[in-house]
Parts: structure tokens; C-alpha cells; sequence
């Protein structure tokens, strides 16, 4: 058994460049995804979580870059990896799932070409030698009729339905890791649970590791073990999911759980955090949550606050965080 | 009490190019709404909510089915004597982004309304914007400004300025927080349930997210392929739900681990080929033989709580049962 972490980011900066500045969109941010483990990464719009996902796979926008930073993963750092070892990692090592399916499918190729060809790339296996090992992986993401949809173009499958091709095409060259980015936010609720539950058979059948993006910490709750809580940028807390989601620590954890209807009376006002999440320009010195907090002192303005260890094994960077 | 809103047996059909001719997009709905009641309407994508909350306005034609709204058929009206009931009924959109004209100062977008109605003089629209942008909690001062500078949570907030504008009776909310962030999406409802005590507005609340509805419904109509498959209390409908696709919409949201997990097989049909009988027979994991062959009726199970499934029966004899 391998201790080491499968993945570890550490202090890794992704920034823009504007006007001649760089902007960080990503700001020192660390976090492991250990073997066999989900971890969820989660934060609103804008705070950094798909940056972080997308340097990972060095999948950034031509104008977003990694300044600083290691991404370790198995003995390569994917921070400074040239683009053809890149090529041989992602798809082979490392498995991506999309948001959106539709987008991420060709919609001119038959779903079991486009599952083989993964094979025909990273294992130069022949179509046709390929074929039982698409039907086979059809089958283990749920597909009735394999061979039948196999044949079919994206176009003509559900939501539901493209999005297990999508786990099919991420799982057959048979990765250790699989990043999933926001897999069933454009999916109705019944269909996500279907996915959901996919996601954490296939986890304990092929002992994946699982780095799983999203804005939902009911998502959170259902699939991951652990999970790091990004604000503008920064890692705000991380921890054991019990602990980080049932006792928060940090001010905007605790927030973002008190705000959402699901823990709340019915009719009774929510608890919603005033004010709207500084862009990347306007982080400015101290806690990039300052301006919204209900907890914030003196020094919170003009000390960064760094991630310590609280009494529940959790880690918060606060410095008066939620007792 | 008169209802204010009395829907009945609304049918919307589009033609299609299938061989089957015909989409049933809202079959046969009825429902009423009372004075300062919120009624919450709840289904998954392409259920009908959206068709229906635009037919409950009569932005589109119904097929067959009547509106009475304060007591008027509206589907009877001439275009020109609806245009004057429309000032009573106002609709805000999911999307703050696509729903507000960008060459449009917020100004002149929160009183076109106004406007379009002739109310009052230049001077007394102006005063109104005014009044109506602090009672959606922005600053007077932004009137000169456009929808681009403006975050999702304060283009919704202009959104719901403009829907209040002519002070409405009713007013249809079609998954208003729906592209919201959390922490801002709890802002907007705060405001909406402060607006409707302080104004006494009466709500249809269109959403897929039935935490949202759970929170701000008194009562609620659950639909599925176009028909309501359950009605009732908001509090009794999710406490003990009676028809089996509400069980699982509720077993299906994520985090809510202490429920009991009823994972629904398979996708929802296709609109234009229904299945025989109960259209949820299908994917209904207590389907019997009477279910493929007769359709069952929405009736009254418990006092207001109607569900439309042969099986369903008042929740003290479903607790009988189990015991």
C-alpha cells in the first residue's frame, strides 16, 4: 500500500494577465486527493474551482497560466509537464468528465468510435480489437443494448445516458484518477442521482480516486470523503466531509450550509451572506472574505489568514473562526 | 374567499413533425390559487412548468382549458381587453442575463411598464423607479446604469423592480434563483418573501428545486409529462408524499442522506410517444398490471391532498401497512 497521496497540488498559482499585471485567479491553493478517496472541491462561481481542476488536466485558456506551484502525480510534476507528455497523461492517467456532455462529444461520431478511439490512441489497439472492451465498458456505466448504442450518435441519447458515455470514454483506458467537473449540474434530479450512484459503484469497484468539482454541497455529502472549500481563490477550509459540512469551522462554510433552504424553516428568512464575492482584481490585502463577514477583527484587514489545524481535524483559515 | 386564479382543464398541444403528429406539453392541469397564497409548481425538465406558467399569463394560447383570474375568463378576452388584466399579472425569469434589454438604462427598464400602461407623468414614473429600486434593496442612484455592470443577484433584483412596477396581484416567479450562486440565491428569496407579505402578492413558483419550493410553497402541484401527479400542502407533501414520483424526487436530492434512497431507473419518455395507462408507469417501482392499462385520475386522497396514482392511500393507512 502506497501512502503517498495519488495527487497533491501544492501552493499552486494560476493567474490572467491584464494590462501588463498578473491577476491571480488562483492564489496558493493545496490540497491531496489520496488513493481510492473522493475529494470534492467546492465554491460559488468565480472562486477558482474549475481554474484549479483545468490546471490540473493544463487545460488553462491560452491567457491563464500556472506562476507557481507543483501539481505531483504519480512521480510527474504536471505543473511544468510538456504538452505530448500531457497528451500521454490525460485520457490514459487521468480521466475527465465534463458538465456538459453535449458539448464534449463529437456529434458527427457513433458514442462506441468515440470510446474506442481513446483505445486507438493510448493503447494503438485496432477498432475492431477494441469493440468488446467498448461493449464491456457500455455495460459496467449501466448502458442497456450496448451494442445498440453503440452505434447510435450523441444526439439521440438523453442527458442521462451521454453522460455515462462520457464516464465510458473517461474510464476505458483505465485511470487511476478521475476528475469530475460539475458531472450533474445540467441533469434533473432523478438522473443525478442515477449518475451519482454510478460514480460511487464504479469508485468501489475499480478503486479509482475521484477529484470531484461542484457548487453543491448536497453533492459533497452524497460522494466525497473529503473536501476543500474555495473562496476568491484561496483555500478557505478542508477537511473530513462529517466534520467540514457538520461543524464548519470557517465563517463562509458555515454561511454557505446556513444559506441553503434545504437546512432551513419553511417561510422563515435565510440566512444569506450580504455583499457578492470579490473578483480576482479587487482581493486586495488580509481574508478575501472580510467584507462579508459576520466574525471579521482588526487584524483580519490586514493579515492573511493561513490554514491551521482545528480540534476537529479539520484545517481553517481564520482567525477567529466558528467556535 | 374567491380564488384569484382558477386554472381548468388546461391543454396545450404543438404540433410536431413525428408521426404522431402531436406534443402534449400540459394535458388536462387544473388548479386554483388563493389571495397572498404561494403556490409552488415543481417537475423536472420538460414537464410542462414553464408552458404552463406562460399559459397561466396567456402569453401563449392554451389548446383547450380556461384562465379565470379575479374573476374574469381571461382566455375569452380580446387582445386589447387582456392587455389591461395583464397589469395585474407579472412574470420574473430565470435568466437576469437574457431578460433585461442591455442597450437599456436599469431607469428605463423599470418603467417601461409604466410606459407601456401610461401611468402617470414623466416625473411620477421617475418617482416610482426611485421608490421601486429601494424596495428591492438596490440605490436609487443606479437608475442611469446598465444591466452589464450589474451581478446575476442584482439583475434579478431589477427583474423583480420591473415585475412590481404596476403593482400586480400575481405574480409568476419561473425558476427565478436558478442561475443564482447559494449565498446570493438566499438573498432573492428573502426579498420575494419580504415583498409578498409587504405588498400582498400572491405567487406561482416554478422551480426544479424542490429545496426551493419546500422553502417558500404553501402548497404544492408536482408535474410530470405534463399532468399534476400530486397536489397539496406544501408541509404534508413532502413530509409524506403520495404518489411514488414524488418519493423519489424527494429520495433523489442530494445530502438528504437520512431519507431512504428510491433511485429512479431510466429516463422520462418522450412527450410524443406516452406510455399506455399511468404515463410514470414506466419508471414506477410499484407499476401493476392496472397501471399499463388505465390511467389513473388526480383525486382526492386526504382532505386537500389530491394524487394521481391508483395505489395511493391517506398516509395513516400507509403507516398501517408498513407496520
Amino acid at each position: 500500500m502506497n501512502a503517498d497521496p495519488l495527487l497533491r497540488v501544492e501552493n499552486l498559482t494560476v493567474a490572467f494577465k491584464s494590462d501588463g499585471n498578473l491577476i491571480p485567479v488562483v492564489d496558493g491553493i493545496a490540497f491531496s486527493v489520496p488513493r481510492g478517496r473522493t475529494v470534492g472541491l467546492v465554491g460559488e462561481s468565480g472562486s477558482g474551482k474549475t481554474m484549479t481542476a483545468h490546471a490540473v488536466m493544463r487545460l488553462l485558456p491560452p491567457s491563464v497560466k500556472i506562476t507557481t506551484g507543483r501539481i505531483a502525480f504519480e512521480g510527474i510534476d504536471l505543473a511544468t509537464a510538456g504538452e505530448p507528455e500531457m497528451q500521454h497523461i490525460r485520457g490514459d492517467r487521468i480521466g475527465m468528465i465534463f458538465q456538459e456532455p453535449m458539448t464534449s462529444l463529437n456529434p458527427t461520431m457513433r458514442v462506441g468510435d468515440q470510446i474506442a478511439e481513446m483505445l486507438l490512441l493510448h493503447r494503438a489497439m485496432s477498432r475492431r480489437a477494441a469493440e468488446p472492451q467498448v461493449i464491456a465498458m457500455l455495460r459496467k456505466v449501466g448502458i442497456g443494448s450496448p451494442e445498440l448504442r453503440s452505434a447510435q450518435f450523441p444526439h439521440e441519447l438523453s442527458g442521462g445516458l451521454r453522460q455515462r458515455v462520457m464516464i465510458a470514454m473517461a474510464l476505458i483506458c483505465g485511470p487511476k484518477l478521475l476528475i469530475a467537473d460539475e458531472p450533474t449540474t445540467a441533469l434533473d434530479v432523478t438522473i443525478q442521482a442515477q449518475i451519482l450512484e454510478l460514480l460511487r459503484s464504479l469508485r468501489n469497484a475499480l478503486g479509482l480516486s475521484i477529484l470531484l468539482i461542484t457548487h453543491d454541497l448536497g453533492v459533497i455529502a452524497e460522494l466525497c470523503d473529503e473536501v476543500v472549500v474555495i473562496y476568491a481563490g484561496r483555500v478557505a477550509e478542508k477537511g473530513p466531509v462529517a466534520q467540514v459540512l457538520g461543524q464548519p469551522r470557517h465563517p463562509y462554510t458555515a454561511g454557505l450550509l446556513a444559506a441553503s433552504p434545504r437546512r432551513s424553516r419553511r417561510g422563515a428568512p435565510l440566512a444569506a451572506i450580504p455583499g457578492l464575492v470579490p473578483s480576482p482584481g479587487e482581493r486586495g490585502v488580509g481574508c478575501t472574505f472580510l467584507r462579508r463577514c459576520p466574525r471579521r477583527l482588526d487584524r483580519c484587514a490586514t493579515i492573511t489568514p493561513t490554514l491551521s489545524a482545528t480540534i476537529n481535524g479539520s484545517a481553517a483559515a481564520c482567525w477567529n473562526p466558528v467556535a | 374567499m374567491t380564488a384569484l386564479l382558477a386554472v381548468d382543464a388546461m391543454t396545450k398541444d404543438y404540433p410536431t413533425r413525428g408521426s404522431a403528429g402531436i406534443l402534449r406539453a400540459v394535458d388536462q392541469v387544473s388548479l386554483s390559487l388563493e389571495p397572498g397564497e404561494t403556490l409552488g409548481i415543481v417537475g423536472e425538465s420538460g414537464c410542462g412548468k414553464s408552458t404552463l406558467a406562460r399559459l397561466i399569463l396567456r402569453l401563449i394560447e392554451p389548446t383547450s382549458g380556461t384562465v379565470r383570474f379575479m374573476g374574469t375568463d381571461l382566455t375569452a378576452l380580446s387582445g386589447r381587453a387582456m392587455r389591461s388584466h395583464r397589469r395585474n399579472m407579472q412574470i420574473v425569469f430565470q435568466d437576469p442575463y437574457a431578460s433585461l434589454d442591455p442597450r437599456m438604462s436599469v431607469g428605463s427598464i423599470i418603467a417601461e411598464p409604466l410606459d407601456i400602461h401610461s401611468v402617470g407623468d414623466r416625473q411620477a414614473r421617475w418617482r416610482r423607479v426611485t421608490e421601486l429600486l429601494d424596495l428591492v434593496g438596490l440605490s436609487p442612484a443606479v437608475a442611469g446604469r446598465y444591466p452589464h455592470e450589474f451581478s446575476g443577484g442584482q439583475r434579478q433584483r431589477i427583474g423583480i423592480a420591473r415585475a412590481l412596477a404596476l403593482d400586480p396581484k400575481l405574480v409568476v416567479l419561473d425558476e427565478p434563483v436558478s442561475a443564482l450562486d447559494v449565498s446570493i440565491q438566499a438573498q432573492i428569496l428573502n426579498l420575494l418573501l419580504e415583498l409578498k407579505g409587504r405588498l400582498n402578492l400572491s405567487y406561482i413558483f416554478i422551480s426544479h428545486d424542490l429545496s426551493v419550493i419546500e422553502h417558500v410553497s404553501d402548497r404544492v402541484a408536482v408535474m410530470y409529462l405534463g399532468r399534476i401527479v400530486e397536489m397539496g400542502p406544501a408541509e404534508a407533501v413532502f413530509d409524506r408524499p403520495l404518489h411514488p414520483y414524488t418519493r423519489a424526487l424527494i429520495a433523489a436530492i442530494p445530502g438528504a442522506a437520512d431519507r431512504e434512497r428510491t433511485v429512479l431507473r431510466g429516463d422520462p419518455p418522450s412527450p410524443e410517444r406516452l406510455p399506455s395507462g399511468c404515463h410514470f408507469h414506466p419508471r414506477c417501482p410499484m407499476a401493476r398490471e392496472l397501471c399499463r392499462e388505465t390511467a389513473p385520475v388526480l383525486r382526492l386522497i386526504e382532505q386537500n391532498r389530491r394524487a394521481e396514482c391508483h395505489f395511493a392511500v391517506p398516509v395513516d393507512i400507509q403507516t398501517q401497512a408498513s407496520i
